[in-house]
């Protein structure tokens, strides 16, 4: 099944992983910059992941045919700290022209509070300055409802924004209809036990016109299942969906977003990073 | 588009056994000792919420867990979310 895995926290999975979706026919891979589990303990530490997301992830997928990306941030569970938060985002320039990165993100609120929010926005001034796609992360179960709302309300005063070019991923029932319905797009993650099950994923998309939204893992470091998009995508299958549905949701949706990024080509033939490297 | 037994074919057994599941695990919460906290009070809110006669049950449940405060935190008190509103930690 032809898919793309547009959000998987890449350096938390073994390398079984990345020949387990090429063979589930995975054409192009997604990374986030996100909280590794742990606190680092200095801004040093983001260097070195942001090296990881730059270099050695890409060259890793390489060698299983899949073009890796990634997206630069510091992560809105380390943020909390506006001084640490902003020593880690000085560090983003370095890494930016890198030419499999895609934009700022995964950005947003965690406990939803005001130094959160404060990174938050200079994030989203960051992408405006350079003219990027932005990935934000809503916040976990009982704060995910306010995070959402703070967030839209903090976006609706960036004037410049075009919301075709933002993504608002880890949207639930009670949450993807005030996305969608400012302009922007949704990310439906498929995560055991918070998050969505394929079948609710499923009946958001039988209920919603669909346009904008993808389908992710979130694999990371916790319990998660690097092969959820696709198991959603037999489970669409299942309930009758046709292979036209099943790619425009598991492909041709995320392409269509990702294209915005100038640096996410499919082919490979122009990118520099090669399995050698 | 598949019909109503079309659903309950596909769905009908896995619904079942996690009702039960839910049925089971409010029985466990009880025989134990100790008190309960906040989570199992939202979670027995919540559970009504299944019976009503209108689509939307599943947004309904969500927002009965969710946190309806509008004004950002001075401070995060965790860095994790339990699955339902502390009113300990609750602000506004």
């Amino acid at each position: 099944m032809k898919y793309i895995e547009p959000h998987a926290h890449m350096v938390s999975r073994t390398t079984d992983d990345y020949q387990t979706l090429a063979l589930a026919g995975c054409e192009a891979i997604c990374e986030p910059a996100f909280w590794a589990g742990f606190d680092r303990s200095s801004p040093k530490g983001f260097y070195d992941y942001f090296r990881q997301l730059t270099e050695y992830e890409p060259a890793r997928a390489a060698k299983f045919g899949i073009p890796h990306f990634c997206w630069l941030c510091i992560n809105p569970k380390e943020a909390e700290d506006p001084v640490f938060a902003r020593e880690v985002m000085s560090l983003i320039p370095e890494f930016i022209d890198q030419p499999s990165v895609l934009g700022i993100g995964e950005i947003g609120l965690n406990k939803n509070t005001r130094n959160e929010l404060a990174i938050f926005e200079e994030h989203v001034q960051i992408a405006l300055d350079r003219d990027l796609p932005i990935l934000i992360h809503t916040p976990h179960l009982e704060d995910k409802l306010k995070g959402t709302r703070l967030m839209l309300d903090s976006l609706a005063n960036f004037s410049s924004l075009h919301r075709d070019k933002v993504i608002i991923d880890h949207v639930e029932e009670h949450t993807v209809d005030l996305v969608l319905d400012q302009g922007y797009w949704a990310g439906m993650t498929l995560y055991p036990e918070s998050k969505c099950t394929p079948n609710r994923a499923i009946d958001i998309l039988e209920t919603h016109e669909g346009s904008k939204l993808w389908l992710n893992s979130a694999c990371d470091w916790g319990v998660s299942d690097p092969l959820a998009v696709v198991k959603c995508g037999f489970e669409m299958k299942k309930r009758q969906h046709s292979a036209e549905a099943i790619e425009k949701i598991l492909f041709d949706n995320p392409k269509r977003f990702l294209s915005q990024c100038p640096n996410f080509k499919l082919d490979g033939a122009d990118r520099k990073v090669s399995a050698n490297s | 588009m598949p019909s109503k037994k079309d659903i309950l074919d596909l769905h009908f057994m896995d619904a079942r056994y996690k009702l039960i599941d839910i049925a089971a695990f409010l029985d466990r919460v009880e025989r134990h000792p100790g008190a309960g906290d906040f989570r199992l009070n939202a979670l027995k809110m919540a559970i009504p919420l299944l019976l009503s006669d209108q689509p939307g049950r599943a947004k309904a449940i969500l927002e009965s867990f969710s946190d309806f405060s509008t004004e950002p935190a001075a401070t995060a008190h965790t860095q994790g979310a339990s699955g339902a509103l502390n009113p300990a930690l609750a602000e506004g």
